[in-house]
């Protein structure tokens, strides 16, 4: 590799670092005034290039290309601006007193909505925008031909973030965001209607995210999985830089594109005799850099650590121990799904969607642990997911071990996998816990994706069958249903052990629980191990019961579903988890065959709960009914 | 004791913290360029009261009134916009944010008919010269006496017909305790209500008008103006 080529991949590294500065300064700016983690901010990014691609070809008609291009990229940050504030007005501004992790949950929501929407407007193929009128050509650099276009999206990023720092520090506009930033009711009691500069914020943050979409149009198609890959990128690069911090969020962005520049750059090395391909890393490089700078900075690198927040939303009640009346309807239930192999004689389908239901029960009640009496929202519980799907395939049919040990397998490569993540992890909390553990399930999700020779790549592995006696329907049902029950019994036990105790005063006050002598990171690094130690148990059954594993399965959409199921369930009652998880599997099941659009539709009725019971649905059912 | 109609008018007020109810039926009055003080224990309700005039807190009253007009139906901002300044506990300055930057955010125009000249940048450096000598300074590298000045100054510029002050001596060296009670002197001097929750008497004495005492929520001791 020459020093050329090194230096050609550096300016493309920039040009890549504006697209994620843009969006990444949106979204920082948007969680420094009004504390929310804007799920749906890369859908912004998203419609943003959408809107270009189309509004392109129309306004060149008229105005000739030129005009029409450069219009069609202002026009679509603009409308992504108008729909942001929209947005907040008919959202955003329901739920700012919320508990954090319904307004991870209501954003996430309109993510899928307007994704959905995307697809019904535009249709599920790729879009190519027109080249850029003026920069068609090249500069010679060192030899080497640089196109114009990454040359001017190299400088945009520089440039909107001096335009920024002037609009925060010499403007009215700016002085006020960064008073709100430290506080906003101080800034309400000095007669600033804060609901106008929280709708002028948001509309801000999504208008630069629709712009750095926009400007993508001459280098990549509009599509549809543009949403999710650029919040993940636009996530890494806001907590390597530091919350809320502008510069920070360009520095970021500059180091990991240049870090995946240069992974691309290197290619194939020898290291000891071993070749490598760098350039493999490239999807696993920026959580790389983000794990190391959270272990050294824990706030990123320009971050401060947040105020404490103040409590929200209804105190929880001491969980109390099952009533005579609760154990009968525990056994009740069991008893029900027990029975369901007998079901299979009227419906085929039955025990197969039993099946998936106890399977998501088990992943979501784990994912529980870490979130209710833990008070830690994990994003990437599908990493423990994988790793137990993984090692029991790997097991099962590479290895040919018999189901019950490639199942333990499974479990142990899982519980691996949590004790050593999980380590990095407890040393954080809230949005940077949420982040690091995202950040984990993707380098899990890429390993599986790139390390053929063991996890089969993008295809997977398959051909995971149970044997004898698990091999029916039934079989492996009732050992799936055996399996939750005593994971579910273990948790519980656990939530009232001295070691719940702990993990519960731990997430009341951490403060008051380290003076009185708990170590708290132990704590909940034991508890961060369990959890994904019995999630690894649910991937090893979903393997069997879908006879197949692959990275789709275990992508960050699996460990979403997990968040939803427990915040849908309502995070404050173990019961809670386990009727979120059957819930969402009813539900994916039948509107998933309804529709096309049942992401979509999932979308709304996630709103319409969070809306009507924003402490979940067991938190829902207890009110009604504490209600004479 | 004024005869002029109640500027500030509260019956049974209740206020809640969270879940925590904090104050039980409180009742009290504030008659235009009245001085009162508030005084009690830590955890008695006193800055809780001044939180829920202002709307920061959940709470309800048969009556909290400003000037005649209902506040617990307004959000905080309109509440401030009213004429109310507040300077809260622990002075809540803009730390990024320099003292020019701190008074422009609390700056609004004078309401119609005020009845004294409005507050400007130059008459609050005049009231607190030390402000005029770091203006471009930011509010993290100010002392606690300066940033309750700038606390104090970035509530008048609002051109307030009330001032809320929460323990303006609190953490503040002696001398500048005296000259803040000079400051109040001349702000109340010009028509100016205060209603102040002191624990130093010093600060009160020859400046409040009236004295209330605060326990577990309850208004207890010097008793407040009998209704009109």
């Amino acid at each position: 590799m020459s020093f050329e080529s090194l230096l050609f991949q550096a300016v493309n590294g920039f040009a890549s670092a504006s697209g994620l500065f843009l969006v990444a300064a949106g979204l920082s700016i948007i969680f420094g005034v009004t504390r929310i983690v804007n799920m749906a901010h890369g859908s912004f990014y998203m419609l943003g290039l959408y809107l270009a691609v189309t509004l392109a070809p129309r306004l060149g008609e008229v105005f000739g290309d030129a005009l029409g291009f450069w219009g069609a990229i202002l026009g679509a940050a603009l409308i992504t601006a108008a729909l942001g504030a929209l947005v907040e007005v008919l959202l955003l501004r329901r739920i700012y007193a919320a508990p954090e992790l319904y307004q991870l949950l209501a954003t996430f929501a309109l993510l899928l909505i307007l994704s959905d929407a995307t697809l019904a407007l535009w249709g599920p193929e790729d879009i190519l925008g027109p080249r850029a009128p003026g920069l068609t050509g090249t500069v010679e650099l060192l030899g080497r031909q640089l196109p114009d276009s990454d040359i001017f999206l190299a400088l945009i990023g520089p440039i909107v973030l001096i335009v920024l720092h002037i609009v925060l520090t010499r403007t009215r506009f700016g002085r006020l965001v960064r008073a709100a930033t430290q506080d906003r009711e101080m800034v309400a009691a000095l007669g600033i209607n804060e609901a106008v500069l929280f709708t002028a914020v948001f509309a801000l943050g999504t208008g630069i995210a629709g712009f750095g979409g926009a400007l993508q149009m001459a280098r990549e198609p509009a599509n549809l999985a543009l949403d999710l890959s650029v919040l993940g990128d636009a996530f890494v690069v806001v907590v390597i830089g530091g919350l809320g911090s502008i510069r920070g969020a360009y520095l970021a962005a500059l180091l990991v594109a240049e870090v995946k520049a240069l992974c691309t750059a290197l290619g194939i090395v020898e290291v000891a005799g071993f070749t490598f391909n760098m350039s493999r890393l490239t999807l696993v490089a920026e959580f790389l850099v983000m794990a190391v700078v959270l272990v050294v900075r824990p706030h990123g690198l320009f971050g401060r650590p947040l105020p404490p927040a103040a409590r929200r939303g209804d105190m929880e009640a001491p969980l109390a121990p099952l009533g005579q009346r609760g154990r009968f309807l525990v056994l009740a239930a069991l008893a029900l799904f027990a029975a369901v192999p007998l079901f299979g004689l009227v419906s085929s389908y039955a025990p197969v969607l039993a099946l998936d239901m106890v399977i998501a029960a088990l992943f979501a009640a784990s994912l529980h642990l870490l979130m209710g009496p833990g008070g830690l929202a994990s994003f990437g519980h599908a990493a423990y997911f994988g790793l137990g799907a993984y090692g029991t395939a790997y097991a099962a049919t590479v290895l040919g071990l018999p189901t019950p040990l490639a199942l333990g397998v499974g479990i142990i490569t899982a519980s691996a996998g949590a004790v050593l993540f999980g380590w990095f992890c407890v040393r954080l909390e809230g949005v940077y816990f949420a982040m690091l553990t995202l950040a984990f399930a993707q380098i899990v999700w890429s390993i599986a994706h790139q390390w053929e020779e063991v996890t089969g790549g993008s295809n997977g592995l398959f051909g995971v069958w149970p044997d004898a006696p698990f091999d029916s329907a039934g079989g492996l049902y009732l050992a799936a249903l055996a399996v939750t029950v005593l994971g579910l019994v273990l948790l519980r036990r656990l939530v009232f052990a001295p070691l719940g105790l702990a993990l519960r005063a731990a997430r009341d006050s951490r403060l008051r629980a380290e003076a009185s002598g708990i170590a708290v990171e132990k704590v909940r690094w034991l508890a961060f191990a369990v959890a994904g130690t019995l999630c690894g148990a649910a991937g090893g059954l979903f393997a069997f019961a879908k006879g197949s594993i692959s990275p789709e399965a275990i992508s960050v959409g699996r460990s979403i579903d997990g968040l939803v199921m427990v915040l849908l369930g309502g995070v404050h009652s173990l019961m809670g988890p386990l009727l979120g998880a059957g819930g969402l599997t009813l539900l994916q099941d039948m509107v998933m065959r309804e529709s096309p659009f049942w992401r979509g539709l999932l979308g709304l009725l996630i709103l319409a709960l969070v809306l009507a019971f924003p402490s979940g649905l067991a938190g829902g059912l207890r009110r009604v009914r504490s209600t004479p | 004791m004024s005869t002029l109609a109640p500027l500030l008018e509260m019956e049974g007020l209740d206020a809640w913290y969270g879940e925590a109810k904090i104050l039980f039926g409180l009742s009290l009055q504030v008659a235009p360029g009245e001085a009162v003080a508030l005084v009690g224990r830590n955890g008695a309700g006193k800055s809780t009261t001044l939180k829920a005039i202002i709307g920061l807190v959940r709470r309800r009253a048969r009556r909290l009134s400003f000037g005649g007009t209902d506040l617990i139906p307004l959000p905080t901002h309109a509440i401030a916009r009213l004429g109310i300044g507040y300077v809260p506990e622990d002075r809540r300055i803009f730390t990024e944010l320099t003292v020019r930057e701190n008074l422009d955010l609390g700056r609004r125009p004078p309401r119609p008919g005020a009845g004294r000249a409005a507050w400007t940048l130059e008459a609050v450096f005049e009231l607190f010269p030390q402000l005029g000598d770091m203006r471009e300074r930011r509010g993290g590298q100010m002392s606690g006496g300066e940033q309750q000045m700038l606390a104090v100054a970035r509530a008048l510029i609002g051109n307030p017909a009330l001032l809320l002050l929460d323990e303006p001596s609190e953490g503040v060296a002696p001398i500048v305790v005296e000259q803040m009670g000079r400051a109040l002197a001349r702000l109340k001097a010009t028509g100016l209500s205060l209603l102040i929750c002191e624990e130093n008497s010093d600060l009160c004495a020859g400046l409040c008008d009236r004295v209330l005492r605060i326990e577990q929520g309850e208004l207890r001791g010097p008793a407040p103006a009998p209704p009109p």
